[in-house]
């Protein structure tokens, strides 16, 4: 990177556009073309370079998935195969997969569900209302965002000893739950601000009581900012390792995360049907990533999305 | 001024500052209503406070309670509880290994965190520079590489460094280096903590970048025409253009990153769990390691509250550097 601080204007760079060799230009000036041909040139070169760099493991993983067993353990790495489905048929038809397919989805869509509804009443009242420690439940919930939960653990392990829910998928869901709700407060809060007062005023000034004039005239229009909380919301939940690890010891009790690094130790040199596996896990997030990348870039960065 | 918010869907925002008076009807009693309304807001907050209470502020006291007790095999069996005062804290702090340790998540915070901010500056100033096209490749490569779940990617990178088929080995031969046959990436703390880096720095500079991209559309372009009509150099610009205007997100950017790479765990673990020999343990992996496998919880507890303690400290840089930004908005 030889030029790292250049700049263009920020509807981006012009000059990586090829002139246009209409009518004949002097030499000078050809030459001046050619040099501002080659300045476009290296940023879209060092561009490609890097995409290939960062998509790198990503792609190793899907393509190592579908190779053919005897093509993933070479010395020499092969990057053109016909492609095989048996990876994921050795991964899937692992004893309890589907448990722990069925334990991933409760615990999320659990810890999700809570969330929004704890959330959504949480944060209205501290949008719309005026109350005692009102501020510093908004600088609770702020400080709880960054919790060191995965410093947490050994405690968490403790507590749920003592209470005797340790491979327990409620606790999990419990936990999960608590983990989303601080972010999922943060985001409502500004969603419902969003909303103007004005039209609840309206609704209610026409008869609606003030839960009508929620649920019809704010709840409609909260939808979409639900809809991306919530789904950054399950890909925590989805991801977490560090409390499932600690808790749930028991196969029946594990998540795929879990799942996914015992996998490996499981298997052994199965490297087809472990990224097969890893695949699997992986491509939900992938998916819903592409989906709110705007929104993940904008305005998330005071909530952790991703730690 | 928000520089992430901007220039993204509206709704996405930082919510604007509540209103400072409240609408005429809003306090006001209303006579159909069998709940007196100043109960209202904390019934409404009741279960997002309860819940809070229960699962993060019980953990974080039981923690310091814990720290005070030796808890050992011995006593988990026997349910005892034995008070020792600060003796796990003394024991730690006399501890060799927990001074290494703290080194260790102090030189690889920084090294990481350093990384991260350089290389994810310089690929959003790189993706301000380019054609919508190369823009979009660019961002789509990195928006993969973001959202790859940690146990996944860790997965992958175990295979890409694995001894004997790794594809980094047959990298490392094809470019001429020697010894990479079946070498072991994982074989010594060090190399195994470089991988751990490679793979923090990968996934977090696109959060980074892409944050710096937003930014930089901020800033509007006659600004660069007038500083390069002053005859400012590129380094010139990113000094005294670029970097004041986009100062508050330097800010908060590098301290989330100090703290999410501080308690890293997941990479850490599910990569080589700690080893080879405890040596590539940062202070969350060593507190679960004394805990879960030493059967020291007492010990295992203190480490954490010392942690926590010291993960406090970044944090309230960080929240000071938050409530300026809701202040100025």
């Amino acid at each position: 990177m030889s030029h790292p601080t250049t700049l263009a204007g920020p509807a981006g760079a012009p000059d990586a556009v090829t002139p246009k060799n209409g009518g004949t230009p002097g030499r000078d000036a050809a030459r001046a073309k050619r040099r501002k041909t080659l300045r476009g040139i290296w940023p879209n070169v060092l561009a490609l370079v890097l995409a290939a760099l960062f998509i790198f493991p990503v792609y190793w993983m899907f393509s190592t998935s579908f190779k053919p067993a005897t093509e993933v353990l070479t010395k020499t790495p092969t990057f053109f195969f016909s492609p095989t489905f048996e990876h994921y048929g050795t991964a899937t038809e692992v004893d309890l997969f589907w448990t722990f397919v069925r334990n991933s989805v409760l615990v999320t869509v659990g810890a999700v569900a809570l969330a929004l509804v704890v959330a959504l009443a949480a944060s209205f009242a501290i949008v719309r209302m005026r109350f005692k420690g009102r501020k510093g439940l908004v600088l609770a919930v702020m400080m709880a965002q960054m919790a060191p939960w995965e410093v947490m653990v050994i405690v968490m392990y403790l507590i749920a000893r003592d209470a005797e829910v340790l491979n327990s998928i409620g606790f999990l869901t419990l936990i999960y739950f608590v983990m989303v709700l601080p972010f999922t407060i943060w985001t409502l809060r500004g969603f419902i601000a969003a909303v103007p007062k004005e039209l609840e005023e309206a609704a209610m000034i026409d008869g609606c009581s003030r839960t009508q004039a929620f649920m019809k005239v704010i709840f409609p229009l909260l939808a979409p900012g639900l809809m991306s909380t919530s789904l950054f919301g399950f890909i925590t939940a989805w991801n977490e390792f560090a409390m499932v690890l600690v808790l749930n010891k028991d196969p029946e009790a594990y998540t795929l995360p879990l799942w996914l690094t015992q996998f490996q130790s499981a298997f052994g040199n199965d490297w087809g049907a472990t990224m097969a596996a890893s695949s699997l896990f992986a491509l939900p997030v992938l998916l819903l990533f592409i989906f709110l990348q705007r929104r993940a870039v904008g305005g998330l960065s005071a909530g952790a999305v991703k730690g | 001024m928000t520089v992430q918010t901007e220039g993204v869907t509206p709704v996405a925002e930082e919510p604007p500052p509540r209103d400072p008076a409240p609408g005429p009807a809003e306090p006001s009693p209303r006579p159909r209503r069998s709940l007196p309304s100043g109960w209202l807001p904390y019934v409404l907050i009741g279960p997002a406070v309860v819940a809070l209470a229960v699962f993060l502020g019980y953990p974080l006291i039981r923690n310091v309670i814990v720290s005070l007790q030796q808890l050992g095999r011995i006593e988990m069996i026997s349910r005892t509880t034995v008070w020792t005062g600060l003796g796990n804290y003394t024991e730690l702090l006399q501890d060799d290994m927990f001074w290494t340790v703290v080194a260790r998540t102090f030189v690889f915070m920084a090294v990481n965190v350093v990384l991260i901010m350089v290389f994810g500056t310089l690929i959003g100033l790189l993706l301000n520079r380019l054609g919508k096209k190369m823009r979009m490749v660019l961002s789509i490569s990195l928006v993969l590489a973001w959202a790859m779940p940690i146990v996944a990617s860790a997965t992958v990178f175990r295979w890409l460094f694995d001894t004997q088929f790794g594809v980094m080995n047959w990298v490392m031969r094809s470019l001429g280096f020697e010894g990479y046959d079946q070498h072991n990436w994982f074989d010594t703390g060090f190399s195994t903590l470089a991988i751990v880096t490679l793979l923090i720095v990968w996934a977090s500079v696109p959060f980074v970048a892409l944050n710096m991209y937003a930014g930089l559309t901020t800033i509007s372009g006659e600004l660069y025409e007038a500083a390069r009509m002053d005859g400012a150099s590129n380094a010139r610009i990113f000094r005294s253009v670029v970097f004041p205007m986009l100062k508050p997100f330097f800010l908060i950017t590098t301290f989330l990153e100090i703290i999410w790479v501080f308690k890293a765990f997941a990479q850490i673990y599910a990569l080589n769990a700690g080893g080879p020999n405890r040596e590539s343990e940062t202070l969350p992996v060593f507190a679960y390691v004394e805990g879960m496998s030493q059967m020291q919880f007492g010990v295992a507890a203190a480490a954490s509250v010392l942690t926590i303690l010291l993960l406090m400290i970044a944090m309230s840089f960080y929240f000071r550097l938050i409530l300026k930004q809701e202040d100025e908005q």
